[in-house]
């Protein structure tokens, strides 16, 4: 696996029954950037997701991951021992623990950094109250990054959609990953909400440095922040680039708007009978 | 209203947030210590089994409040405990060792159980507990020759060499230091990453996992210490109680420990001391209303059962959050006074959360 790159999947299929919900895709995540996954609904870009994060195991192909300590085979890995090797996720439909507050969320995400046993956590020896205090100070950059000061002490249950969002992300960044799986992040949020998003996108790159692998339909917000795209399209993969070659293939085109016959043949006056 | 100007992140996790906390839990603690020489002899063994109670409550608290697992068969773990610290306290073992054994024989048994929890869940999982619960109490009925079978067991009062603890105020101030015991290692465990662990499995499985906690690792100690807790109360309840036989840890009992953490407030440390006392004091006040009520009806047989179905029914659909959830209404009440609103506890419905991985 060449060293520039962070994830590597080569040939992934995963059939569901009589359902090939991805077939034979293979893409490369190069170091610091942002790669995202576009396609129509159903296309099968969470599948992927789920591939990654070892939810779901492919019928055949694997995906090779440039860890900490050099490259190793993500699929033979259990499923929670993901987020420790540096890969975290978002969810498309929001998956915070509802009734702890923010800070408790967060606090979950440093869980792949924990160094104390059960004796120590039961007897709360100085060990215990020391790594409590490091892993706040961590949770407080991230809170601090993303402003979520005003939230720190509330519920996750009584948070509005556009706040669960920038938990989640706040979660994922909590256990400082390598790379970061983000499913639809703008997906629920206010123009200005998603503007904010890019920005923390950008940042997240370019400031900590965090490779990003996204899943998105506002091709604004992808334009405004991937360094490459991939296009899929019923499981199988269309195009890759450039948001802009992507844009511009004709096959990414044909699969969200139809082909030039399609769109004809919904014409009036080709149903309009010609006068004899 | 009280506002606390946080400095530190100590201020956090320390126990005791404010001056209030310190006054008050310091006025029980000094309760309690008192109470031998305040209260008579009969309200002093009531509550002693309301600290027994509370310690098989913060168990099952631990399971069903904090990790989502519900047991039907919680009685089992009881049992177990009682018997293997009957057995040992006849056999001559000095009570540390013994209950120390009856804790950790109950957690062994609670492992075992909770591997089915690492696949069904909610309803299913109610199903293989309560399965459970009639499995041992048939075998703590048959095994005649280590229980003494339904002719029962007779215990003897904890002893180290030949000290033995065989007074009432003894015995309430050993109950005393072990309930408070596993009071804190509870709450210690609460502000550690395993407690938190656990909230995150109760709320959110597929999350939990993507986290980085293993399910079934923390599932299963989930089952381990509850049932150790368990086990630790039956030791303490056998010795109260001085006979054992296997229809005190039948279904009835199972299910009065469930009724006590719902009553007292799913996912509360409190709630397990409240529907403890709820647990013991119900019986007196019925026993005591007896006597106002038409004969036909007080002194029918079903009264008791009935009452506490009715109180459930009522919580369930009044006060879901249990006595707890009600205490903390009437404390903002008095905190907001005159602006408490009647919604402010109203939950926001959650929203779509997905299926798929479920």
């Amino acid at each position: 696996m060449n060293d520039d790159l962070l994830l590597s999947a080569s040939h992934l299929s995963v059939r569901f029954g009589g359902v090939l919900a991805v077939n034979n895709v293979s893409f490369d995540v190069r170091k610091g950037e942002v790669f995202t996954l576009i396609g129509p609904n159903g296309a099968g870009k969470t599948t992927v997701f789920n591939l990654i994060s070892r939810i779901y195991t492919p019928t055949s192909g694997e995906i090779l991951f440039n860890g900490a300590g050099g490259p190793l085979k993500l699929t033979g890995q259990p499923p929670h021992q993901v987020a420790g090797l540096g890969i975290a996720r978002t969810f498309q439909n929001i998956e915070l623990f509802e009734h702890a507050t923010v800070l408790q969320n967060l606090l979950i995400g440093r869980h792949t950094q924990r160094r104390t046993g059960l004796l120590s956590d039961l007897l709360f020896t100085g060990k215990a109250r020391a790594a409590e205090i490091a892993a706040r100070e961590k949770v407080e950059q991230v809170i601090d990054f993303l402003d979520l000061q005003h939230h720190r002490e509330s519920m996750v249950a009584g948070l509005p959609y556009g706040v669960r969002k920038v938990v989640e992300l706040a979660r994922a960044l909590c256990t400082e990953p390598r790379l970061l799986l983000l499913d639809e992040p703008s997906s629920g949020l206010n123009v200005e909400e998603t503007e904010d998003m890019a920005f923390w996108i950008s940042d997240i790159k370019n400031e900590l440095g965090i490779t990003v692998l996204m899943v998105e339909h506002d091709m604004t917000l992808v334009s405004k922040v991937s360094d490459r795209v991939l296009a899929m399209s019923m499981g199988a993969e269309l195009a890759t680039g450039t948001p802009a070659e992507v844009q511009s293939h004709p096959g990414v085109i044909e699969a969200y708007l139809g082909t030039v016959d399609d769109v004809s043949s919904l014409r009036r006056e080709n149903h309009v009978k010609e006068p004899a | 209203m009280r506002f606390i100007f946080k400095t530190d992140y100590d201020q956090d996790i320390r126990l005791a947030k404010h001056g209030g906390h310190v006054f008050w839990y310091g006025l029980l603690c000094a309760s309690l210590v008192v109470a031998p020489w305040a209260l008579p002899e009969y309200w002093l063994a009531q509550l002693t089994f309301v600290l027994i109670y509370a310690i098989v409550g913060l168990g099952l608290m631990l399971l069903a409040g904090f990790t989502g697992l519900f047991s039907l068969g919680h009685a089992a773990f009881l049992g177990v405990g009682a018997y293997t610290e009957a057995v040992l306290t006849n056999a001559g073992w000095p009570f540390p060792v013994s209950i120390a054994c009856a804790g950790l024989l109950s957690a062994a048994v609670g492992m075992v159980v909770g591997l089915p929890a690492l696949r069904v869940k909610g309803i299913y999982l109610g199903m293989a507990t309560l399965a459970f619960g009639f499995i041992v109490e048939e075998g703590l009925a048959r095994w005649e020759h280590v229980t003494g079978g339904n002719a029962g067991l007779s215990v003897n009062p904890p002893a180290i060499g030949g000290w033995a603890i065989d007074s009432t105020e003894g015995f309430y101030f050993l109950c005393l230091v072990l309930c408070v015991g596993a009071t804190l290692a509870i709450v210690n465990l609460l502000r550690a990453p395993t407690g938190r662990a656990f909230v995150a499995i109760r709320d959110s499985e597929i999350s939990a996992q993507s986290m980085g906690i293993h399910l079934a690792r923390y599932k299963t100690l989930s089952f381990a210490l509850s049932a150790a807790l368990a086990g630790i109360g039956g030791a303490l309840y056998a010795h109260k109680i001085q006979f054992l036989s296997p229809d005190q840890f039948s279904i009835v009992q199972s299910i009065d420990l469930l009724l006590m953490v719902v009553i007292g407030g799913l996912g509360s440390i409190h709630g397990a001391f409240l529907g403890a006392i709820f647990l013991i004091v119900m019986p007196q006040l019925i026993s005591l209303g007896k006597d106002f009520l038409p004969e036909a009806i007080g002194q029918s047989t079903g009264l008791q059962g009935t009452v506490y179905g009715a109180v459930l029914i009522a919580f369930v659909l009044f006060e879901p959050m249990g006595l707890y959830g009600r205490w903390l209404k009437v404390r903002t009440w008095f905190q907001l006074f005159p602006f408490y609103r009647k919604g402010m506890f109203k939950r926001q419905k959650s929203f779509q959360k997905s299926d798929r991985l479920k």
